[in-house]
């Protein structure tokens, strides 16, 4: 486990500091920091990071949905919530609540990916989350509903975001 | 190529000064972090977009560390600034916070 995660952790720094020297494209200095902060990361971070399921990440498929999701799905619901958000800021016409909704996932993985999904879409603000039925509480700033269906809210992250993490 | 950079950037300015003024506008803590915080999300997205074709534009090692420098910055921004958010809205919620004109509060309605 901790030896994913330093290789993990590796693979970033040498992504940090990419073109400093001409081992490849790095100098010698950052390689040999790179592997001491890399064990280190790996020794503290190792145990914590795999135990709730994270290990699904690691299969390739999910970093390539994920990174369409970012830049299909998310962006485009960021992009239209914002201009909606931009106009509720210059007419000041809210009506804020907090509303339920059970989208159904199951992993801790799945649930952290929703509500930050969820909270980086202007509107919508994931209050809190209930760990052991998994309802969400969401605070939004334009309720139409008062019992929200998860596609009110937040349309189509929630089959995203099972589809990634679960 | 360079109009696009201060297209970009222009875009990022407006969304960030709608976020500073929903700071003012809006009433309470819960609608404030909306614009606050997430108008200048989508701002600093435009911004750094801005940065990383400018480094591409730039070319050789300098301008290809400043990409993607630009682009990590964003990855963690994209990561932490909802965690922050969230803990933010959390907190004020159990120190006893409660939604300005809500027209309903539904952790409060399942407390009972």
């Amino acid at each position: 486990m901790w030896t994913t995660t330093a290789a993990l952790a590796l693979a970033l720094y040498l992504l940090l500091v990419m073109w400093s020297g001409d081992i490849v494209l790095w100098a010698l200095d950052e390689l040999i920091v790179g592997a001491v902060l890399a064990a280190a990361v790996g020794g503290v971070a190792g145990a914590l990071l795999w135990e709730r399921g994270g290990w699904r990440m690691l299969q390739p498929h999910r970093w390539f949905l994920l990174i369409a999701y970012v830049v299909g799905p998310l962006f485009f619901a960021m992009a239209r919530a914002n201009l909606d958000v931009a106009w509720r800021v210059i007419t000041g016409r809210i009506r804020p609540g907090i509303v339920r909704f059970d989208p159904a996932l199951r992993t801790e993985l799945g649930r952290t990916l929703l509500a930050n999904s969820i909270t980086l879409t202007p509107g919508t603000l994931t209050v809190d989350v209930n760990d052991n039925t998994g309802v969400f509480y969401v605070h939004w700033i334009n309720v139409t509903n008062e019992k929200p269906s998860p596609e009110e809210v937040c349309g189509e992250l929630p089959v995203w975001a099972r589809r990634i993490a679960e | 190529m360079t109009v696009l950079v201060y297209v970009l950037l222009g875009v990022g300015v407006v969304f960030n000064a709608l976020g500073a003024i929903a700071l003012i506008r809006f009433p309470d803590v819960y609608t404030r972090i909306h614009g606050a915080t997430k108008c200048t999300t989508f701002g600093s997205v435009f911004s750094i977009a801005a940065v990383v074709v400018h480094g591409f534009l730039r070319g050789g090692p300098e301008g290809g560390t400043l990409a993607v420098h630009a682009l990590i910055a964003l990855v963690f921004l994209l990561l932490t600034n909802p965690t922050g958010s969230h803990a933010l809205a959390r907190g004020a919620y159990r120190s006893g916070v409660k939604p300005f004109r809500a027209v309903i509060d539904q952790i409060e309605r399942d407390k009972r």
